[in-house]
């Protein structure tokens, strides 16, 4: 025992402060919120310290687990909304990289006025997410925003954007490719720096294509930092709710898992927090399941996290 | 796993391309004109939102959106002077907590990056993974416990408290980028300074700490975005009396009994922005002057 906090303590030392934070404040309400998911607790039954009232809920059971799994439509239209999840984070995702990686290309090019282009492409991030959503929201208005104003103009249809319809998916979509974009952007401009000039001046030497030199040598090159924030993408925009909610608000067609977790956990005179937690812990199987398959599909080509 | 540093400090020495001097006049039209396109669409929303806070609330709403129409400053005039609500308040309580996060929540996970980066101890495998697990709860459906843990700490309704929930949220994916980060500092800088007689942790805060500055200023940036722009949590967290609230709390006053006031909105969502993009400037400038050292290299 000596020896070996003679050995690792600074390296301990260093990373206790973390590790204190985190197991106090995460680990610890995690394990309450998956306690939670076996109980009836909400708004009208949990310890109030305030008004210095006793806890009065009751332990269910799976009962939860078999509400929300039954994909009944008072408990979110379960398996409904975990199709319209993956749709929402596979379109997201899947517009980030692509339009990150080619802004990235065109960035990591001699362009005059490069430095400009980066600093207004990178913005969106830089903004609070809260505005971007009003901004947006504003846009988006059936009536009087801007880009119906524009379709209309150019004699295109103009739909309700925000109503009941598919189209509230497909608005916050555009809004999460939006915000989502620079962070890809400049993540894969530092990879794309990375990959040394002299494999591009190899492959030309042997009369590579520029199309071949892309998948060759530019794909290869990026494999380390895509395999990363494609998957760190795939959590982050799985549980990206501000988005949607500031902007669709409780609209039953562009929910998501995430999103009607917090309607559970928000809305209505008595919140039910036991079934938000249900779904939490449902999102994160979900979440843990993929990143195991995602993990092994890494390993058998070779990469190593 | 590791996050690539390279991949968000684009400050990379002697990443010299092939240059294309070559280029067809088509050709550079075409990328120009890619890249308009492209920062148009990133800055119109922005730039909408500044067009709209000129405009008094009726004329936000007009059926034919103007440019400008009967636009001037008053907005901003009004809701600085703080006729609805403690405007001025807010802002220096979300200074303080975007701030405070910033300096905590890097520190800490710039200790705990070197660690990981520089050694190897039992259970460094386990702490790495659950950082990744810590990003896939949505922790917002735990404001219940989270809350009685901050009252149980004494902690609820205070400024720390609601710093140290978002250092939770921070400090994970800050870990990473720096741990990255420090592999790409050379471990010989580290074994030099422990022959000068240098501890671990000087090795750490007078050698290594100054040369990840790139990184630092990117976590930096992403410490203070995630604090500044917070609403779940700043309004769960924070006492409901005025003076205790924060931009993103506050500002729902201009949003409640069914009418929206766009103009003063847009005007306070403006005041809010220009902040976090001067955060976004210095790191901005920082890139670029890596940018140009790693050129005079190449």
């Amino acid at each position: 025992m000596r020896r070996f906090l003679d050995r690792y303590w600074y390296a301990y030392a260093m990373v206790l402060p973390v590790v204190v934070v985190i197991a106090v404040l995460v680990l610890y309400p995690l394990a309450q919120g998956v306690f939670f998911t076996f109980t009836n607790i909400n708004e009208g039954n949990i310890a109030n310290p305030i008004l210095d009232r006793p806890a009065s809920y009751d332990v269910v059971g799976f009962k939860n687990y078999v509400n929300v799994l039954t994909g009944g439509e008072s408990f979110g239209a379960f398996w409904g909304t975990l199709v319209r999840t993956l749709i929402w984070t596979f379109s997201c995702v899947f517009f980030h990289y692509t339009i990150g990686l080619g802004l990235a290309m065109l960035l990591n090019r001699q362009v005059k006025g490069r430095t400009l282009y980066r600093v207004l492409l990178i913005l969106p991030w830089a903004v609070p997410g809260f505005i971007s959503a009003f901004s947006w929201k504003y846009m988006f208005n059936a009536q009087y925003g801007i880009i119906n104003q524009l379709l209309r103009a150019v004699g295109l249809p103009d739909p309700v954007w925000l109503g009941q319809s598919n189209w509230a998916l497909v608005s916050v979509i555009i809004v999460n490719v939006w915000l989502g974009t620079p962070f890809m952007m400049v993540a894969l401009l530092g990879g794309l720096q990375s990959i040394p000039g002299d494999l591009y001046e190899a492959a030309e030497v042997d009369g590579a294509t520029p199309w071949q030199r892309f998948r060759h040598v530019t794909l290869p090159g990026l494999r380390s930092v895509s395999s990363t924030v494609v998957l760190l993408g795939i959590i982050w925009t799985f549980n990206m709710f501000p988005v949607i909610y500031l902007i669709a608000g409780p609209n039953p067609n562009a929910r998501i898992l995430v999103t009607y977790a917090f309607e559970r956990f928000f809305s209505g005179a008595s919140r039910d927090y036991a079934v938000a937690s249900t779904y939490g812990v449902l999102i994160l199987s979900v979440l843990l399941v993929f990143a195991t398959i995602y993990r092994r599909a890494l390993r058998k080509q070779g990469e190593v996290w | 796993m590791t996050l690539d540093a390279s991949s968000l400090k684009m400050v990379q020495a002697g990443g010299a391309r092939p240059r294309r001097t070559d280029r067809s006049r088509g050709a550079s039209i075409a990328l120009h004109a890619t890249l308009i396109v492209a920062s148009i669409i990133a800055v119109f929303p922005v730039f909408w939102v500044f067009v709209t806070s000129l405009k008094p609330d009726a004329r936000a709403v007009e059926p034919t959106p103007k440019l400008f129409n009967e636009s001037s400053f008053d907005n901003y005039t009004r809701v600085l002077s703080g006729e609805k609500g403690d405007f001025l308040a807010w802002f220096g309580n979300s200074v303080l907590i975007a701030l405070m996060t910033t300096v905590l929540g890097v520190f800490i996970s710039a200790t705990a990056g070197y660690a990981a980066s520089r050694f190897r101890f039992p259970g460094k495998r386990g702490l790495m993974m659950s950082f990744l697990l810590v990003q896939m709860f949505p922790f917002a459906v735990l404001i219940v416990p989270l809350y009685n843990i901050l009252i149980a700490l004494g902690l609820n309704g205070t400024s720390i408290g609601l710093v140290l929930v978002y250092c939770t949220t921070a400090v994970p994916f800050c870990t990473y980028m720096l741990k990255g980060y420090f592999d790409t500092v050379p471990n010989d800088i580290d074994e030099a300074g422990r022959v000068d007689g240098l501890s671990p942790f000087g090795v750490f805060w007078r050698l290594i700490m100054p040369l990840a500055k790139p990184g630092l200023a990117v976590t930096a940036f992403y410490a203070f975005l995630t604090a500044w722009g917070e609403v779940a949590f700043a309004s769960a967290f924070l006492s409901a009396a005025d003076e205790s609230k924060t931009l993103a709390v506050g500002l729902q006053v201009f949003v409640q009994q069914n009418r929206t006031e766009w103009g003063h909105l847009a005007a306070a969502s403006i005041l809010v922005a220009i902040p976090a993009i001067v955060v976004f400037y210095l790191v901005q400038r920082f890139l670029v002057q890596g940018l140009a050292s790693g050129a005079v290299k190449g």
